[in-house]
């Protein structure tokens, strides 16, 4: 019996259109309440594989028949199992999804934010799974990537095909929600490996130093990536205006939601660093900036093609996290009955300063579960 | 840890989910009731599916020794005998008598669970003897002492009990319910 399988790439594009979906999570109930695919017109029934390891009959009734219906378990091998007793049962609708949350967790989805200056382009490359957002900036046969993801070949297959050849990789801060690709890429490609300072003290392999105010061309042409001190998430925190039009804004400032300042475990010491970039700096800048931030939380920050992005002027009218006159209210904010902390975020940290090197499978497993980088 | 004895042993490595739990739902037919089955299986998800489907088929999930890459779940096969029988022995203690007793002279705690269960959890000082290890083993005890005798609910140190009245020792003391609402120290 072959069970007809539905892959990630084909439910990106349904959570994007906002597609009708049956969602037939059959992993744990507590790794279901955790994270899952989230999709706006989608429905879920979640019901363990082995609950169902004697049959489907308890939920046979439970399962439409007039949509597709996906099976998603943690890796693939449960959905297959479970997708094929409902095709046995007559269900000719039923997929299983290839390669489960973990294929989930790794899919990026490029999109084209903008053309810019002299035929020069930024795409943002949206991994779904867990929110996370990663750029790049294309001029003139070179490439510039700001917040690259583990999934290193996507990024060195991209800029192959778009003929550009990647010379800077940025990271906004030291990352504790992911691990970051960018030393890898640039390890591979020859690109400068740029880190702020401030939050790279303890790393443990050679990168660029990334000081404010520091103006980086992309190409020949006048593209230019420039770097604004911006601490507040973690203390090297730095953003980058690009092309003097688009505010690259890291896990300071989100669409719906504001940056935590606890990951290093230093809340109380950073909150007024955070106040002073969302307060003070960022205030001062243009409100026509595209703000491009490191993450995003729900998918109703999706636009219809499927990006994230939001001028700084509205964030300032709509925005939460920027409208608290009170600083003890907003110290309260960030500081008291925060989410919990990302799956295991010390490790991803230290992984992140070169101070571990766990293996690809470890990796995977440690970025399971949503990212959890924001206060609203 | 003390060694675990297991009845039975189930190789699970290498295999991916959902198999470990499918071919343990298949062995642990061919167990009897009370018996502890070893699997041993390399794939991440299965400890916190295995505990999840122990419970809900009623079966003890004892725990899970990470051996390298090997994690080696311990679960024991439901047993009637302790869901069905109100213990019947005369002399009793609760637990919180039990508290009492502890730390007096003369005094010998028996647990006479499966030591799977002993090895995952037990009040200090115990002595592990298996109930069908126990008549064989009875010159490991002192008939002069005052003997608690423990399991999980009830029912299997009442069992024990009889059999140690029968044999001769008169200051017997079954522990109701036992080690499932035991609140006091673990070792």
């Amino acid at each position: 019996m072959t069970v007809k399988t539905m892959t990630v790439k084909e439910i990106a594009k349904k959570v994007i259109n906002k597609e009708e979906l049956f969602i037939l999570d059959v992993r744990n109930e507590d790794d279901f309440a955790d994270w899952k695919i989230e999709g706006d017109k989608f429905e879920y029934l979640n019901k363990p594989y082995f609950d169902l390891i004697d049959g489907i009959d308890s939920i046979k009734d439970q399962i439409p028949t007039d949509r597709d219906v996906v099976v998603v378990c943690a890796k693939g091998g449960s959905s297959e199992f479970v997708a094929e007793q409902l095709v046995e049962a007559g269900f000719d609708n039923v997929y299983s999804l290839e390669g489960g949350m973990k294929a989930w967790s790794e899919h990026l989805e490029p999109v084209k934010i903008a053309d810019l200056n002299d035929g020069g382009e930024l795409y943002q490359f949206v991994r779904l799974g867990k929110g996370c957002l990663s750029y790049m900036v294309i001029s003139d046969g070179e490439a510039a990537l700001i917040d690259a993801v583990r999934m290193t070949d996507v990024f060195i297959d991209f800029a192959e095909e778009k003929e550009a050849t990647i010379k800077h990789v940025f990271d906004t801060h030291l990352h504790a929600d992911h691990i970051s690709g960018g030393r890898e890429i640039a390890e591979k490609t020859g690109a400068i490996y740029w880190l702020p300072p401030k939050d790279a003290s303890e790393v443990q392999f050679n990168y660029r130093p990334l000081e404010d105010g520091e103006d980086v061309q992309i190409g020949s042409s006048k593209i230019s990536v420039q770097a604004l001190y911006s601490p507040g998430h973690t203390i090297g925190s730095t953003s980058f205006i690009v092309d003097d039009h688009y505010l690259m804004s890291g896990d300071i400032l989100f669409i719906d939601s504001i940056g935590r300042p606890d990951l290093a475990g230093k809340a109380e010491d950073w909150v007024s660093d955070l106040r002073e970039t969302l307060y003070k700096r960022y205030k001062a800048l243009s409100e026509d900036l595209v703000v491009l931030p490191a993450h995003y939380m729900t998918n109703h920050e999706l636009y219809e093609d499927g990006s994230v992005a939001k001028k700084l002027g509205e964030l300032y009218k709509e925005n939460h996290g920027l409208n608290v006159d009170d600083e003890d209210e907003f110290r309260q904010m960030v500081t008291v009955n925060l989410p919990p902390q990302p799956n295991a975020y010390q490790e991803i940290r230290q992984t992140n300063m070169g101070k571990i090197s766990p293996e690809s499978e470890k990796k995977r497993e440690m970025e399971i579960g949503p990212n959890r980088c924001a206060v609203k | 840890m003390t060694e675990i004895n297991v009845n039975h042993v189930l190789d699970a490595k290498g295999l991916a989910c959902p198999m470990p739990i499918v071919k343990t739902r298949k062995e642990i037919e061919h167990i009897e009731p009370g018996q502890v089955l070893l699997i041993e299986a390399t794939d991440q998800g299965s400890k916190a599916d295995l505990k999840a489907w122990s419970e809900r088929s009623g079966h003890q999930y004892l725990g899970t020794v990470e051996e390298g890459d090997v994690l080696k779940h311990y679960v024991r096969k439901a047993s009637e005998v302790e869901t069905g029988n109100v213990a019947s022995f005369e002399q009793k203690v609760n637990n919180a008598e039990l508290k009492q007793k502890l730390n007096s002279d003369h005094v010998t705690l028996l647990d006479v669970r499966e030591s799977a269960e002993y090895a995952f959890g037990h009040i200090p000082n115990a002595i592990s003897i298996p109930f069908g290890e126990l008549e064989n083993r009875l010159d490991e005890l002192n008939k002069e002492d005052e003997i608690y005798v423990v399991c999980r609910t009830g029912n299997r140190s009442d069992l024990a009990a009889k059999l140690l009245s029968d044999k001769g020792f008169e200051k017997v003391y079954n522990v109701v319910p036992g080690m499932s609402e035991w609140d006091g120290d673990i070792k």
